[in-house]
């Protein structure tokens, strides 16, 4: 069967091939003409689709963890879901986690992801002390900011196109409880919204929902929800039982009217300006995970996600454009996230940058690639970048703009051949 | 607790291991290369923090077995899990094929399970579990050399059972139906019908723990094998099974 990222599109006939092992994947590699690996099919675009696949999901096994320093080793395959249920309850916790749980090591090393806490922490791969990787002649090399540090930071926010990534050695954090306290504060507008989370610096988590489909004096109304773990309580920890969206919605269930129905419900069900909770793991990190399945919603044609970011100094001139129009188009998303980046690392395509990031969901739709088009004229004029993982049609032109280390990183991909043999329709779209 | 694992790298075992590990077991993992199984014994540990060590074993090299039972001698449970699906049309034309499907999952697990039989008979304690297949419940054109080698392990499973049950001995019989695995990678399966292996692993722990004697994977598989086995001979012969 072929595989398919998030979003259901596009849809493409592919041949998987599962890593199993270090030397079954040594002949793949070697056999094959091209190749791209996938680790569990989160990111929402084309980044791990290709010809042939390398599947790595079922590569999943934790190899040793060390007590003292919290440095769990384990192969590429294993889900942070995994790691969460297996640590939480010891009181240990991954330094950086995205939206979902549902990734793997190997996706979140080669996305470079982050999370809530990048103004505080930093990206996924801050914490990653090394890892090894497969080269596409079969070679395995291992890779770390010492050795072969090239590799490293190519690799790290390279969108699997410089090699396998086999096993690695992550850091995790220690925690105290699995409790986190939040904080929920409720903005009139953009101006308001940038105040707050200017404000809550301090917190190391935090992040905005923003109403995208607000307009004229709403404009930029968000929930803003900021926590920390809790100090001290139980460490206790099991994945809460998910629903299931069994089937395609019909193309007609997600119309602007419903849309803006959603983001007025979500909007005014929270009363207060500022009001407290105390809530799990799952409800904090992960509230879109509950339900399985939900990129079902979008439809048989599938969705995409456009998610950019822009430096803080052009970060409100910016974003207010943007929405202004994506609310003149009337073709907004449920969830649009809104958050305040810490500083950029030095991995050569990695997307965080000191700025302010929104993340938006879109139906596929004849009008949809058109205005994403405008936003990238937007995003590249304000010296921002659009998100690899997420990304399905970005223009070539337009990718280079917001990525100045990307000749570094064509010239890594000639120099070990990977050019040659590592290929995603995201990659060929891109001329990497 | 601690329990030995035979064939203990495909994927139904290390499913099962998982799930004895869970639930607090340590284990000896047996397969025929003992370096690849290090890394599941490895994982493991990691995850929930028991003992698991591994061992060398081929069940087709039957002289083997003594040896290799003086060192594992103190487990309380052993799950044969090793087979071998083979090819129905290689072996009609070459008998080292029929052989290796035979010795593979009838003569070996019954050679080594011999000596478990014998030990906790004597302990009078213990339990054995044996993953047969419900191919062996009849004999049909596309897979009868896998199938007959199957059903022989099926009757030798009920009859230690028979006789072990005298000495509070479990004998697990699991007969699978279609399962996700190495096995079938690249078959059509129908969904509804074939199990993960975590399915199974699940249903062979509960079932082991229950004391029960004969578990089909999924539960439909039980229906299933008894519709076909109620076909007259005269009809069954004629179909394209
Ligand atoms: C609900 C939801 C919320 C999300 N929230 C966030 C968020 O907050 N922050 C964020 O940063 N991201 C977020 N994401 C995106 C997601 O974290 C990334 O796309 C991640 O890369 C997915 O990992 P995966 O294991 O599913 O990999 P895939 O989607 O299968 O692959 C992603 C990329 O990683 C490469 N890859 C995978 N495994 C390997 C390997 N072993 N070696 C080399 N390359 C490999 C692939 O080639 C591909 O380029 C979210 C996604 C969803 C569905
Ligand atoms: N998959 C199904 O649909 C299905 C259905 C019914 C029953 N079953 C039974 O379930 C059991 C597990 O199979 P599986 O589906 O998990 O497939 P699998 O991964 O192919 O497992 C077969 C295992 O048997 C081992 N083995 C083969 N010959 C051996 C030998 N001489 N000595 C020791 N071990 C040996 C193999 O070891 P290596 O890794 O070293 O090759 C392998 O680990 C088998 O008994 C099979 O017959 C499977």
């Amino acid at each position: 069967m072929s595989l398919r990222s998030w979003g259901n599109y596009p849809i493409m006939e592919n041949k998987v091939y599962p890593l199993q092992d270090v030397k079954t994947a040594r002949e793949q590699v070697k056999e094959l003409s091209e190749f791209i690996p996938y680790g569990n099919g989160r990111s929402y675009g084309d980044s791990a689709l290709g010809k042939n696949i390398i599947h790595t999901k079922k590569y999943s096994y934790m190899l040793a963890f060390n007590e003292e320093t919290g440095v769990l080793h384990c192969t590429s395959g294993v889900t942070l879901a995994e790691i969460i249920e297996v640590f939480a309850p010891r009181g240990w916790f991954p330094a950086v986690t995205p939206g979902t749980k549902y990734l793997t090591v190997g996706g979140a090393i080669a996305a470079d992801v982050h999370g809530k806490n990048h103004h505080s922490a930093g990206t996924f791969t801050e914490f990653v002390e090394s890892f090894n990787l497969l080269l596409p002649d079969g070679k395995e090399v291992e890779c770390s900011r010492k050795k072969n540090k090239e590799l490293f930071y190519a690799t790290a926010g390279g969108m699997g196109l410089t090699g396998i990534i086999l096993d690695a050695y992550i850091k995790l954090k220690e925690i105290k409880s699995t409790k986190i306290n939040q904080i929920t504060y409720k903005t009139k507008n953009l101006e308001e919204t940038f105040a707050v989370f200017e404000k809550i610096q301090s917190y190391p988590y935090s992040v905005a929902w923003i109403d995208c489909l607000a307009k004229g004096k709403n404009l930029g109304r968000s929930l803003i929800m900021a926590g920390d773990f809790e100090e001290e309580g139980k460490l206790e920890y099991k994945t809460p039982k998910r629903k299931a969206i069994p089937f395609y919605f019909p193309d007609f269930a997600l119309n602007t009217i419903s849309v803006k129905a959603f983001n007025w419900i979500y909007y005014h069900r929270i009363w207060k300006k500022e009001s407290k909770q105390r809530v799990g793991i799952d409800a904090f990190f992960y509230p879109l995970d509950a339900i399985e399945h939900w990129n079902k919603m979008y439809g048989k044609n599938g969705f995409t996600q456009y998610q950019f970011i822009l430096p803080v100094e052009n970060s409100y001139q910016g974003l207010k454009t943007i929405l202004e129009k994506i609310a003149a188009s009337g073709m907004g998303s449920f969830l649009a996230v809104l958050k305040l980046y810490g500083k950029e690392n030095k991995n050569y395509l990695s997307f965080p940058m000191q700025g302010y990031s929104l993340a938006l969901d879109f139906k596929i739709h004849k009008k949809l690639f058109p205005l994403l088009d405008e936003l990238d004229d937007v995003v590249h004029l304000s010296g921002g970048r659009v998100y690899l993982a997420k990304d399905v049609r970005l223009s070539k032109e337009n990718f280079a703009k917001g990525y100045p280390n990307l000749e570094k990183f064509i010239e890594i991909r000639k120099k070990y051949g990977m050019n040659k043999k590592m290929q995603s329709l995201q990659s060929m779209r891109l001329e990497i | 607790m601690k329990i030995l694992i035979i064939g203990a790298k495909s994927d139904i075992a290390k499913a099962v291991a998982h799930e004895y590990a869970k639930n607090g077991h340590d284990m000896v993992l047996a397969c025929r290369n003992a370096k690849e199984s290090e890394i599941i014994a490895k994982d493991i540990h990691v995850r929930y923090n028991v003992h698991a060590t591994c061992m060398e074993l081929d069940v087709t090299k039957f002289a083997t077995h003594a040896a290799f039972v003086k060192k594992i001698e103190s487990v309380d449970g052993v799950v044969c899990v090793a087979g071998y699906l083979g090819e129905q049309k290689k072996s009609q034309e070459i008998f080292e094929e029929t052989l290796k499907t035979i010795h593979t999952n009838y003569v070996g697990c019954v050679s080594i399970l011999n000596y478990y039989a014998n030990i906790f008979e004597e302990k009078k304690n213990g339990f054995i579990i044996g993953v047969s297949s419900v191919a062996g419940d009849r004999g049909r054109g596309s897979n009868y050399i896998y199938g007959s080698a199957k059903a022989g392990f099926t009757a030798y499973l009920s009859g230690l059972r028979n006789r072990l049950s005298k000495s509070n001995v479990q004998v697990l019989t699991v007969k699978p139906g279609f399962v996700n695995t190495q096995m079938t990678a690249g078959m059509k399966l129908p969904k509804l019908l074939t199990a993960q292996p975590e399915e199974v692993a699940t249903s062979i722990f509960r079932a082991q723990k229950a004391n029960k004697n004969v578990l089909y994977v999924k539960w439909m598989w039980k229906y299933i094998m008894l519709i076909i086995s109620l076909i007259p001979e005269s009809i069954f012969k004629k179909l394209k099974l």
